[in-house]
Parts: structure tokens; sequence; C-alpha cells
């Protein structure tokens, strides 16, 4: 029987398992940092920019009117444009990960291809999202 | 369920002592989130312009502000599961943990309330 004690978290003296130094460098290990990384973009950035759009639209036109020549301005456009890519990376890959959630494309050919499949699906919808705002807005 | 033994704890509870509620709260705002947000960035590429008032008369109607107010529910609990693995992955000293746990709660839970109360206003609104 286990002794009533609870396991200690591991200290020096104990192995650890292999990480990010040991194993080759494969898409996969991109894809699953980008996962967490455009979440927590999304989360911190995104979230408080959707904020500000909002409250400035309940506040009247002049808080708007700030709102709206910064985000159409070069450096609005910039981060519109970056937050786009995010917002389909964490997509694409939040897709990937529930299909693989069903016990799907696990194998190492299968879960490679979607990984890279991931990047180019985010590059390629971002890049139609803002070609229906320009031929369309003209921004 | 639980009645004592080292057994009936971990029963349907496990080492988190929440279950798998966490995991499917995830997964269940995450498909939500795949369709709100895909209508909300359609939405916005099809507006005529996004100056103020074509925003507000978008916001004025129930087809927007309903799916708008389900969007902000599901998105704002989304990220608050995503970020609190995040916080539970990389901050090992149990206050550290514990305030950015509660920073991530207080910021997540007033972000959603302000964001609902702007639809509102806007939806409700003369």
């Amino acid at each position: 029987m286990a002794s009533a004690t609870r396991p200690r978290a591991p200290g020096p003296s104990r192995p650890l398992s292999p990480h990010l130094s040991i194993w080759r460098w494969r898409v996969n290990m991109t894809v699953s940092i980008l996962h967490r990384a455009t979440g927590n973009a999304m989360a911190f950035g995104a979230v408080v920019l959707f904020l500000w759009w909002l409250i400035a639209a309940a506040t009247g036109p002049a808080a708007y009117a700030t709102f709206y020549s910064v985000a159409t301005g070069w450096f609005g456009i910039l981060v519109g444009v970056g937050l786009t890519w995010v917002f389909f990376q964490h997509l694409m890959s939040g897709i990937r990960h529930l299909v693989m959630d069903t016990g799907a494309a696990l194998e190492i050919h299968a879960s490679q291809t979607f990984a890279a499949l991931t990047i180019v699906g985010s590059v390629v919808l971002t890049a139609l999202t803002w070609a229906a705002i320009y031929f369309t807005k003209g921004i | 369920m639980g009645t004592g033994t080292e057994i009936g704890r971990v029963r349907g509870l496990g080492a988190s002592k929440s279950g798998v509620g966490h995991w499917w709260l995830q997964r269940v705002t995450a498909v939500a989130n795949i369709a709100l947000l895909l209508w909300f960035v359609i939405s916005l590429v099809r507006m005529p312009g996004l100056d103020y008032a074509s925003v507000v008369l978008w916001l004025r109607q129930p087809v927007a502000a309903i799916p708008m107010l389900l969007l902000i529910v599901s998105v704002f609990y989304h990220f608050r599961l995503g970020v609190q693995v995040f916080i539970e992955d990389y901050l090992h000293n149990e206050g550290t943990k514990l305030l950015a746990l509660l920073a991530l709660n207080f910021y997540a839970l007033g972000g959603a309330a302000a964001a609902v109360f702007a639809v509102l206003k806007i939806a409700l609104g003369a």
C-alpha cells in the first residue's frame, strides 16, 4: 500500500522527463507553442481592444471617434492584421485539437501534416480577410 | 460518491478535484466560439463601414445584439479557462499563483460585465 504522505514535486535530484531542449524540433511543437501564445495574446490584447471598441460605441460619437482614428491609422491596421492572423492561427490549431480529442490525426505523419496546415490556413485566411476589407472598404 | 476513502474521493473528481468540468467547458466554449467568432468577423467585413453610426445601427438589431451577448459569455469563459491552465503551468509559487488566478477571474468577469453592459446600452438605448 502507498504511504499516507502525498508525492512531492520532484527536486533537483530526481530525473525530469525530456523537454524542449531534448527533442528534435518539429512543426507540431511550434504549433503547440503558438496555440498557447496566440490564446494569451488574444486574452490580453484583442480582448482589451474589443472592450475599447464596444465601450466607445456605447459612450458616444466623440469617444468612438478616438477609437476609430487609432484603429484606422497605420499602427491600428498593423495591429489589426497581426491579431487577425493570431485569431485564425488559434482557430485552425483549436480545430486540430478538437479533431485530436476524438483520437484522430495523432499518428506522427498526420500530426505533422495537420500542424503545418494550420499555419498555411491561418496565413491564407488572414490574406483573404484583409483582401475583402481592402477591396470593399478601400482601407 | 466519496465517503472518505482515497478511491472514493478520486472517483469522478481526480487530482483537480473538479472532474472533467474544466476540460469539457473548454471544448463547449471552443465550439461556440468557432460559430460566433466566424459570424462576428464576417459581420464586420460585410458592414458598410466601421464608423459610429454603422456600428450602433448594427448593434441595435436583435439579430446582432443577441449573438454578441452569447459571444461575450463564450469568449470570456473560454479565455478564463485557457489562461488558468497557463498560470497553473508556469507559476509554481502558491501565493503568486493564487493572486494571478484571482486577478484573472476579476479581469474576465469584470471585462465580460462591461462588454455586456455596453451591448445592452446600445441595443436598448433610445
